[in-house]
């Protein structure tokens, strides 16, 4: 139980996908634009990652080598699909937000990068919990991300107004606003790490 | 069909909804390989050529094969696969007929598989050119001009920042800044100028 805590806890604060392994960029800068968007692309990836991890885990001893890459895309991509019809059926709205950033799950770098470098070597439950632990990380990064957008963006936090002192700076909920922060966080995370070691 | 959906499309894709300043596809070649100028270039060409090349395949898959058969949810799964095995094809011909050329491409090709933009393209043009399962009038010709223009836009941003980065080499930059920060930043500032082009929309 204390290593499947372990597995959970290394992908949310130490193997963070986002901030320290720097993975799957893409969609982060793409959905931050709200807080409802972000945890929805977080709650789809998370699944997506718990999905594929463990079955590329059961599956792990049947891929030949040489064509498991392959193989791993094509259980990635079926969990994707999985989400997608999911999310057009129950939530058209997420659905219509998060647009082609749904079917480009599949080829976001973190997840084909745990199938590869965790769960094809691991256990069933360890690679599920790396999965989620993963997931969890991305979710994290991106709802912080999309916090500082919307709030200074619109000075709004999951659509709420939060204060009516500032003028909103409309450039944040634009794409220069994404890469100026994920910028400026890579700054904070690099002098973190700088002043530990 | 007509040629100023044709121009909208060039101008959209190139400069409105640049692929990488404006849809963010693509970043992860765009933070690596834009340290210098020529290994840019030739990411660059390849990525033109896949994105164009893999529109054409995609749109015809979906056209006659997935649609025809009831089959449209299958549409990730297969144009992955697709993409992937197309990748792989042209590596291989490419290193048998002109190992010069592979020398030049080397890596950069098999670093597309993994590439957001080509997928993402292969994905908008069924969005944007298919109605109520059926294909637009034309669509098939704009799919791939679609492909063309967004790998046009992707070398314009390419090369605007490899430019830019290789003259930041000589210049002193704070250690915690430097690479991967200091170039989201640049490209912060060369997306706020592409939004610029916002009022070119018609």
């Amino acid at each position: 139980m204390k290593k499947l805590f372990r597995e959970f806890f290394k992908g949310v604060i130490k193997e963070n996908p986002t901030f320290v392994l720097a993975l799957g960029l893409c969609p982060t800068l793409a959905v931050s634009t709200s807080v409802v968007n972000a945890v929805g692309m977080g709650a789809a990836a998370t699944f997506v990652l718990m999905g594929s991890n463990a079955m590329v885990a059961m599956i792990k001893n049947n891929i030949p080598a040489k064509i498991r890459i392959p193989c791993f895309i094509v259980v990635i991509a079926t969990f994707v699909t999985i989400v997608e019809m999911v999310l057009k059926a129950y939530t058209p709205g997420l659905n219509r937000a998060l647009g082609i950033y749904v079917p480009l799950i599949a080829v976001n770098c973190i997840v084909l990068g745990r199938a590869e470098a965790y769960a094809s070597k691991n256990t069933l439950m360890n690679s599920l919990f790396d999965g989620l632990g993963m997931g969890a990380g991305f979710t994290l990064a991106l709802t912080l991300i999309s916090s500082i957008r919307e709030y200074f963006g619109s000075g709004k936090i999951f659509g709420y107004a939060l204060s009516h002192k500032f003028e909103p700076v409309s450039i944040f909920g634009m794409p220069s606003g994404a890469l100026l922060v994920i910028g400026i966080l890579l700054i904070l995370f690099n002098r973190l790490k700088g002043r530990k070691s | 069909m007509n040629a100023g959906q044709f121009l909208t499309i060039f101008i959209s894709s190139v400069f409105i909804y640049n692929v990488i300043l404006s849809r963010f596809l693509g970043l992860c070649p765009f933070m690596a390989i834009s340290k210098e100028t020529k290994p840019a270039l030739a990411m660059s060409l390849a990525v033109t050529f896949v994105i164009t090349a893999s529109s054409m395949i995609t749109w015809l898959i979906y056209r006659f094969l997935l649609l025809p058969f009831g089959l449209a949810y299958l549409r990730t799964v297969s144009f992955i696969l697709v993409i992937a095995a197309f990748v792989q094809f042209v590596e291989l011909v490419i290193r048998k007929v002109s190992p010069a050329l592979f020398r030049f491409f080397g890596i950069y090709l098999t670093l597309i598989t993994t590439n957001c933009a080509v997928l993402g393209v292969a994905v908008l043009n069924i969005d944007m050119f298919f109605a109520d399962g059926r294909a637009v009038a034309g669509s098939f010709y704009y799919s791939i001009f679609q492909g063309i223009c967004t790998g046009l836009g992707f070398s314009l941003a390419m090369l605007l920042m490899s430019g830019i980065r290789e003259r930041l080499d000589l210049c002193d930059v704070p250690k915690t800044v430097k690479e991967i920060p200091l170039a989201f930043i640049i490209a912060s500032i060369m997306s706020l100028s592409f939004l610029g082009f916002n009022g070119f929309k018609f």
